[in-house]
């Protein structure tokens, strides 16, 4: 299912398709014809991708297709092993732990994990987790600093889940700690924001040295919807409610959120999975490479000083 | 039933706003008794018939704490920006300027230092009646500064709260007021001084999940609502009634959550008790004497 503003770009690949079998039934040499569309869908594509406005990128980074914490946790990193349970309630299928590699560093990994269809997305309860969840990050954080290993961070959540049990359970007691225990750690940190970063939720596990953002991923302090509901007492009011909140990458590292973008491939992530994680790697890559020579104290002293200053207040 | 009790106690309460046009009298939102308005404020905003806490404006909670006349503002010196020219029904910078006419602050916090029964501590009160006491920049700011302070001045810190969470009008700022509150706390962990946490009604979200319960200890009022999500949210979430009593101060101690429940009239002698138990204790041990242990 292409998202609505893909549709020009759908028909597109469509009739491209049809005139290569047509070709091929009819065995005739139609590649110039072909070349010629598909160079015209890469400027549509280029098009189409340049000026989406926020409510469409928030689209993107939702679409289905798109690679999920899992997918880079399998794909991009090597010697991926999971880790289960944080030894008090259970074990969140919303957030993936464990270890594994990446270019020379071995890393203790955390993703949030959204389904990649309806039934794992009911088994992740849509990325959106417990208080167990972020339990489980913060004893991987303290495998991290125990045997100094740098800490990789995948956010992808709608937010933290609003349910009875999260309730009782703390949730907000576990998100502050989540967030207190990451500031503290002695290793580097890196976090990628791969898709949805929802509120709280997500910035439990973003308090990194580095914070990285894909193209159309984003990061609010609330859901548009939500954000909708309140202010303009109506969720429909989404698409503006998008426009207002400065949710993308690029209003986020105006805003000094993040500190760097991975271009994604033309079309989105969703086109072109490997190689949009590719690029991850990448940078991923480069930014522990960075990292790796600070001391502890440094580490810790720039993570807090990155986290302190942000804000914008004028003196009266 | 339950329900209906429950959404009676969620509603705004008209009597709380002192700034809000009111007779000599008013009926109790809760026990539906006459009381007499000016002894509600002087009982501090407690139901003189039921004990029902209203929602009390910042000056009154200083009041309350502060010794008489120890008070010290910090707070006041930096205000709002439009980081995000956000504009829903009406652009921020309007809705600011009504709000900060109105209470006469720039933002929805006051901070100072303070002497609490002798102990010098260093207070930060949010203002839930200014735009539902979110927590943006300023807000951040000002928490932080003061952590800071009191830590340089050898203060406790109190820090009564009273928010509906991350202010929305300055985006994923307001979200990172969370991680700079609790980055800021570390310089007091670093000197040993207590940090109290008083969670009043309401407090929710991004402040419930950031400094707020990040407390050495942390209290709160009756019945006050607690939590990470709203009731609402909840309620919509999951399609179910929420049980009674739900995010309510008794429900969290139970749940482990909350050192204590501790009514207005008791809050200022408590702290005090816990700020001497947590303050008078071993000294430090001897770079020498941790050295021998090592060995």
């Amino acid at each position: 299912m292409p998202l609505p503003f893909e549709k020009p770009i759908e028909d597109l690949e469509v009739k491209i398709r049809d005139m290569r079998s047509y070709a091929a039934e009819q065995n005739l040499d139609l590649s110039k014809e072909i070349q010629l569309l598909e160079r015209r869908l890469d400027t549509l594509k280029a098009e189409i991708f340049s000026n989406l406005t926020r409510w469409q990128r928030v689209q993107v980074a939702r679409a289905p297709g798109r690679p999920t914490g899992l997918d880079y946790l399998q794909t991009m990193f090597g010697d991926f092993q999971e880790l289960h349970g944080d030894r008090t309630l259970g074990d969140d299928p919303a957030v993936v732990t464990g270890l594994a590699s990446l270019e020379g560093h071995n890393l203790v990994v955390i993703a949030q994990q959204k389904g990649r269809d309806t039934k794992e997305n009911i088994y992740r309860n849509f990325g959106m987790s417990h208080p167990s969840g972020y339990r489980k990050a913060m004893r991987m954080f303290d495998l991290a600093d125990k045997f100094r290993l740098p800490v990789v961070t995948l956010i992808d959540t709608p937010g933290a889940y609003p349910g009875i049990a999260a309730e009782e359970q703390g949730q907000a007691w576990v998100i502050a700690e989540s967030i207190q225990r990451m500031s503290q750690l002695e290793v580097p940190a890196v976090t990628v924001i791969v898709g949805e970063g929802g509120s709280g939720g997500a910035l439990a596990i973003g308090i990194a040295n580095r914070v990285i953002i894909l193209e159309n991923a984003i990061y609010s302090v609330i859901s548009p919807e939500s954000c909708a509901a309140i202010l303009w007492r109506d969720a429909s009011e989404a698409p503006k409610a998008a426009e207002s909140l400065r949710l993308t990458a690029r209003d986020l590292i105006e805003l000094e959120v993040v500190d760097r973008i991975v271009e994604e491939p033309v079309g989105g992530a969703h086109k072109d999975p490997e190689e949009a994680m590719r690029r991850v790697g990448e940078a991923l890559t480069e930014e522990i490479d960075s990292l790796t020579y600070l001391t502890p104290s440094k580490l810790l002293e720039q993570r807090r000083n990155r986290f302190r200053k942000l804000g914008q207040v004028r003196s009266i | 039933m339950a329900l209906e009790r429950f959404f009676r106690r969620n509603r705004p309460k008209r009597g709380d706003d002192d700034n809000s046009p009111a007779g000599l009298w008013m009926k109790c939102d809760d026990c539906s008794a006459q009381i007499y308005r000016k002894d509600l404020v002087a009982n501090f905003y407690v139901c003189p018939e039921c004990d029902h806490h209203y929602r009390m404006p910042a000056e009154a909670r200083i009041d309350l704490l502060a010794d008489d006349g120890s008070f010290q503002q910090w707070s006041g010196e930096i205000g709002p920006e439009d980081p995000l020219e956000f504009v829903d029904v009406e652009p921020y910078p309007e809705r600011m300027a009504r709000v900060q006419q109105k209470y006469s602050r720039p933002d929805a916090i006051m901070t100072g230092a303070a002497e609490l029964d002798a102990e010098p501590v260093a207070l930060v009160v949010m203002d839930f009646f200014f735009l539902g006491g979110s927590m943006g920049s300023v807000v951040g700011e000002e928490i932080a500064r003061t952590a800071e302070r009191a830590a340089e001045g050898g203060r406790s810190l109190i820090a009564v709260t009273a928010s509906g969470g991350a202010r929305m009008q300055e985006g994923a700022l307001s979200l990172m007021q969370m991680a700079k509150t609790t980055v800021a706390l570390e310089t007091l962990a670093a000197k040993r001084l207590p940090f109290i946490s008083v969670l009043a009604d309401p407090t929710t979200g991004g402040v419930t999940a950031s400094f707020a319960t990040l407390g050495d200890l942390i209290l709160a009022e009756p019945r006050a609502l607690i939590g990470f999500a709203g009731p609402r949210v909840i309620q919509q979430t999951i399609k179910q009634d929420l049980p009674e009593g739900f995010q309510r101060s008794e429900f969290l101690l139970r749940k482990g959550m909350l050192d204590d429940v501790v009514a207005r009239r008791e809050l200022k002698p408590r702290l005090a008790t816990y700020i001497r138990l947590l303050r008078s204790r071993l000294p430090e041990p001897s770079p020498e004497a941790v050295r021998a242990a090592a060995v």
